[in-house]
């Protein structure tokens, strides 16, 4: 609402206007009591704008079977009412979906405040109608002036008749337009006669009373009234919106105190009438005090109610943790909120309360001397029975306080009676004065008062002359005894209050450090599940419920999945789905304890960032209350929005994380394709490089030089082949696709024609094999270990310094076959001896260092590991150069007959054993 | 090609086969060969030796090649011809930038090689003072300098002026790549070597007036993503 002074036009003002473009408008049919012919009115003007091409729809209209209103009804497409069966019956109410989907551009909708029946998406029938205006409908509907919330108590106390139904004032002032219908009283009063006003055969009697020409008369000016009031603010509004400069209002602040329930609902709605007269904001506050945590099960009931329907009219609501001093709490909050005015009802106190402190109204007219203070007396007509707390409910838990008490009372008397054998003292009363405290600050204020009326009792029947009976004959003695109980009452007042300040900052500091230990755990934890998890954990373990977190699944993010669940739960009924669903589309709240599908088991809150919506916090109670108190909802909300942002942060590193997964593998393959570039190319280099040479210069160069030139031709193709051969079998290997085709080998072979086949490339080289006689046969495949060596040497070759020794041991050892290649290079650095296995890991290092791929070892790790063995990096002997060693299964000899043995596969195939081209 | 000294070129690359064929082949051809394997080698080399020619490989053992070719600038204009198995335009340019004068990419074929020694062994004038040929004439091009003046085939071909100044540059330099940012410097100016886009629309129009297909060029050759070069031969 705009409420600053300004010369310019205000922004909120005129969002206001341009916001009635993009929602549908709504239009109300006031009238101050039924049968003045809204519905009639409503149909008319919907007929006119039916003559100017509109699409109208008629959603609900009850013609109480009205000729003249069935006739205007029936020149108009109606939309057929959904049946709803509840409790056994069936029902009809509008059909909203029907309607969104239909989206005509106007649409009638009798009766604004109808509750619906259960079952139905919203409770009452304007939060459909908020829904359609939503969609950008426009809306006729009607309203009797009776149904306006913040006049229900007005209404009631002129018509002596309690209006169930009620709608929020804010409705009416997001109206964009209201329309009064009027008929004067007697004019009514004679359609009433003429049975024109429908009016329910049980309500007959009740109907004589209310139709009074004085009831109407008073109903008729409310209405007109509150039409009068939106036409001047809409009035202000146009000023505003165009800058047409008049005197405003200041920044005005009403603060309405509310106190433990006993003035209740009337001082809010007087509060709500007061801040709607000067157009100003206000706040509902309510002290929590140590007298809170008696309240039974009604009065806080009853209390919520007040905070609720506090919110509901407008106000923002706040509750404060009092210090104990409630006067001074509300005052100090008054000015730190900068409110100009004070609303306080006026308590009904005994007057022997007076003595523990002045009331609270007293209090806040005391301290704040610079408000505007207004104490109301509340007609409290409306509840029924008192609210102050009910004595019966609450005393058993007086009971051991009250036994504490009595108990401390005694020890003291106890106590006194042997002093006064053993050292008397002049005034025996300290130590019931001790006893008073003692109580005072252990139990609080009320059995401790209790411990003063039994010590005084104890003291005086017992240590006061003549002694046994409650007489006293010393005037001493009676000073004694006063001044006794008025220190003992001041002592035990102050204590009391020092203990309710202590046990309110007690619970302050505890869910304080409930939150920060969720927030701590939150924080701390990394993954999204670990997140979630934490989050229903804390839910259900702080509200004792059960809590489920939603998450959209799927690709396009449109369906909601349970992502955690405290206990586990995996499905949701239909209710509890639909309830989710809506809360998810309109990022409100839903379900249980809401007004949207309140048949919901669970209660939805929206799990919102500054991103947008995340998600949805689900709450279920086991003992599912009438709702939920300011406090669960407040602790809610903090999780609600804790766990929002950590599920939102675990998402972004989650993204970061899939981030740098992908510039890892981009690396990968840039390093792969550069490998590939390389190691492809350079033999090509020299192919092409020689064969040109070759056939360009041919005949001009000497034999040797041919020789020479073609050699390195060959040789250059076989390197080229072996690396082909090498990424082909990487390639198979990462999709699994080889399989070693196991037969009995003889390591002698594979050893030699793996030597054998490197022949040119070893030729600089000294190349020593050492093989244990008598070597058993290996159950491998001959083929894939041949590779494996072939690598192995060539990695040697590449590292040795030219006549440089190459030593290949081979022989049983420590149950597995060893073969170690050791040559005289430079050796591996222990800390990269596993890395050396790791593929284009000389990638890392450089690429143009000596030609070889870095897929070489990394191969001949998984053909070995393939085969059940392993493979190592070591030290050379004699600190000089790398040894890579190579360890297989050794499997138990083959039975005599070479026949009977298979390899693994089956196939008992003896694979192709030459691998050379 | 017979001379009382012997033209000289210094080889500079890891691989012993590369080497090998690059010795066979240049020797025939009547040049002689000095063999480098690595980049500390080779400026030692290059500085003993005064070869005519380096052909280095850009990716050695022990330095960078572009770090070999900045030493080598320091103190020697010998023509550096850059052997690179990357496909990275980028190294090219780069080369090109710290002085190279050709580049060749692996593999490639011999007679490659040999043609782009050739261009760049090709007498030319060494210092500011040396006199400019005035005219350029070859393959049915013919330049004038100072007339500003151009015959394809015998028939005169107009020019505007910064088509001309293009051609100017590229005849100039005729075999040798040159570089966007080096013909935009020239002719543009300094501030606009990353503005290749008029560096494409004016050779293209250059290209016409010359009737040079692209698919097939008589004169222009296209390098992706370095430059341009003018075919000789």
């Amino acid at each position: 609402m705009a409420d600053e002074d300004g010369g310019r036009p205000e922004p909120e003002a005129l969002l206001k206007e341009v916001r009635k473009d993009g929602r549908g408008r709504l239009k109300i049919f006031l009238g101050a009591a039924p049968g003045v012919g809204k519905t009639y009115a409503m149909l008319q003007a919907a007929h006119e704008r039916r003559k100017e091409g509109l699409d109208v729809l008629v959603a609900v209209v009850e013609t109480h079977g009205r000729q003249e209103t069935e006739a205007l009804v029936r020149g108009l497409p109606v939309l057929p009412r959904k049946r709803i069966g509840y409790r056994g019956r069936v029902f009809t109410e509008m059909d909203l979906d029907a309607l969104l989907q239909r989206k005509p551009k106007l649409v009638l909708i009798d009766e604004l405040a109808h509750t619906n029946v259960g079952g139905s998406r919203h409770v009452k029938r304007w939060r459909d109608v908020e829904e359609v205006l939503g969609a950008g409908i426009d809306v006729y509907a009607t309203l009797n002036i009776q149904h306006l919330e913040s006049l229900n108590d007005i209404v009631e106390r002129i018509a002596k008749v309690r209006v169930r139904e009620t709608l929020p004032d804010a409705v009416l002032e997001v109206a964009d337009e209201i329309e009064l219908v009027d008929l004067p009283p007697d004019a009514l009063v004679q359609r009433l006669v003429e049975g024109k006003v429908y009016v329910p055969e049980q309500a007959r009697r009740a109907a004589r009373h209310f139709f009074s020409r004085g009831n109407l008369t008073a109903l008729r000016e409310l209405a007109m009234r509150t039409a009068a009031e939106r036409v001047d603010r809409d009035m202000l509004d146009h000023m505003r919106a165009h800058a047409v400069p008049g005197p405003w209002p200041a920044r005005d602040r009403l603060m309405v105190c509310l106190d433990d329930g006993s003035t209740g609902p009337g001082l809010v709605r007087a509060a709500k009438r007061m801040a709607e007269r000067a157009r100003i904001p206000w706040i509902a506050v309510h002290v929590e005090t140590r007298s809170d945590d008696r309240l039974d099960e009604a009065s806080r009931g009853r209390l919520e109610d007040t905070l609720l329907l506090a919110q509901r009219l407008g106000a923002e609501v706040e509750t404060l943790r009092g210090s104990g001093m409630v006067a001074r709490d509300l005052v100090a909050h008054a000015r730190a909120r900068n409110v100009t005015g004070i609303l306080v009802g006026r308590t009904r106190r005994p007057a022997w309360r007076r003595w523990f402190g002045s009331s609270v109204p007293h209090g806040v007219l005391r301290l704040g001397r610079d408000f505007e203070v207004t104490v109301t007396g509340v007609d409290d007509a409306s509840p029924k029975g008192p609210v102050v707390r009910a004595p019966e409910g609450n005393s058993h838990r007086w009971l051991p306080g009250l036994s504490w008490a009595t108990a401390a009372v005694a020890l003291a008397g106890v106590a006194a009676w042997l002093v006064e054998r053993i050292l008397p003292l002049p005034n025996l009363s300290l130590v019931f004065l001790t006893a008073v405290l003692f109580v005072a600050m252990r139990l609080g204020l009320w059995p401790a008062l209790y411990a003063v009326g039994l010590s005084l009792l104890v003291y005086n029947f017992f240590f006061t002359v003549p002694f046994m009976t409650f007489t006293v004959y010393h005037r001493a003695d009676i000073l004694t005894l006063m001044f006794f109980v008025l220190v003992a009452v001041i002592t035990g007042n102050l204590a009391g209050r020092v203990r309710e300040q202590l046990v309110s900052i007690r619970q302050t500091a505890r869910r304080t450090a409930n939150l920060y230990a969720f927030s701590r755990k939150v924080v701390a934890v990394a993954s999204l599940d670990d997140v979630l998890w934490a989050s229903v954990h804390h839910v259900a373990s702080t509200l004792s419920a059960r809590s489920l977190v939603l998450l959209p699944g799927g690709k396009g993010g449109v369906d909601l999945d349970i992502a955690a669940g405290y206990p586990p739960e995996d499905h949701l009924s239909d209710t509890d789905r639909a309830a989710a669903d809506w809360a998810w589309k309109n990022e409100r709240p839903a379900g249980w304890g809401t007004d949207t599908l309140p048949g919901a088991g669970y209660l939805f809150m929206p799990l919102r960032t500054g991103r947008g919506m995340l998600g949805l916090l689900g709450v279920a109670f086991e003992r599912p209350s009438r709702s939920l108190s300011m406090e669960q909802r407040s602790l809610l909300a903090a999780v609600a929005d804790q766990s929002a942002v950590a599920i939102e942060r675990s998402q972004l590193s989650q993204d970061i994380e899939e981030a740098r997964l992908l510039s890892e593998t981009e690396n990968l393959r840039s390093a792969l394709l550069s490998s590939l570039s390389h190691d492809l190319r350079t033999p090509l280099v020299s192919i092409i490089g020689s064969a040109t040479t070759l056939s360009d210069v041919g005949e001009r160069i000497s034999p040797e030089d041919r020789r020479s030139l073609v050699d390195t031709v060959l040789e250059e193709a076989n390197r080229l082949n072996r690396f082909v051969q090498n990424l082909l079998d990487m390639t198979r290997l990462g999709y699994g696709a080889l399989r070693p085709r196991r037969d009995w080998t003889d390591p002698v072979d594979v050893v030699g024609r793996a030597v054998h086949r490197l022949g040119d490339l070893l030729a600089p080289f000294q190349v020593r094999v050492d093989m244990a006689p008598d070597a058993p046969l290996l159950f491998v495949d001959p083929v894939l270990i041949e590779q494996v060596l072939v690598n192995i040497l060539d990695n040697a070759a590449k590292h040795s310094p030219a006549d440089g020794l190459i030593r290949v041991e081979a022989g049983p050892r420590d149950g597995w076959f060893r073969i170690l290649v050791e040559d005289d290079g430079p050796g591996i650095p222990p800390d990269e001896r596993e890395l050396v296995f790791d593929m284009f890991y000389r990638v890392k290092a450089r690429d143009s260092r000596i030609a070889g791929t870095g897929l070489g070892l990394s191969i001949c790790r998984g053909l070995v590991e393939a085969h059940g063995g392993s493979i190592l990096a070591e030290d050379g002997r004699g600190q000089r150069g790398a040894a890579i060693v190579l360890r297989l299964p050794l499997d138990p000899p083959p039975c005599l007959d070479a026949s009977e043995t298979e390899s693994e596969d089956g196939t008992g195939k003896i694979p192709m054993t030459d691998g050379s081209p | 090609m017979t001379q009382e000294q012997k033209t000289r070129i210094l080889v500079v690359d890891d691989e012993a086969q590369i080497r090998k064929f690059l010795r066979i082949s240049l020797s025939a051809h009547g040049y002689e060969v000095i063999e480098a394997v690595r980049g500390e080698d080779a400026i030692r080399k290059c500085a003993m030796e005064r070869p005519d020619l380096v052909v280095l490989d850009l990716g050695l053992p022990d330095m960078d090649g572009q770090a070999v070719i900045a030493a080598i600038r320091e103190w020697s204009a010998v023509p550096i011809l850059v052997l690179s198995v990357r496909a990275g335009e980028m190294d090219k340019v780069e080369a090109l930038e710290n002085g190279a004068n050709d580049y060749v990419t692996k593999p490639f074929g011999i007679a490659e090689l040999i043609a782009r020694t050739r261009v760049l062994l090709r007498a030319r004038p060494v210092g500011p003072g040396a006199a400019e040929a005035t005219v350029y004439e070859e393959g049915g091009l013919r330049v004038d300098y100072p007339g500003r003046r151009v015959w394809v085939d015998g028939e005169e071909v107009k020019l505007t002026r910064k088509e001309f100044d293009l051609l100017r540059l590229l005849t100039r330099d005729a075999g040798k790549v040159l570089t966007h940012e080096h013909l935009l410097g020239e002719v543009w100016g300094k501030a606009y070597v990353k503005e290749t886009q008029y560096l494409r629309v004016h050779l293209g129009r250059l290209r016409q007036k010359l009737r040079d297909n692209p698919n097939a060029p008589r004169f222009l050759w296209t390098e992706p993503g370095v430059g341009y070069r003018l075919l000789i031969e």
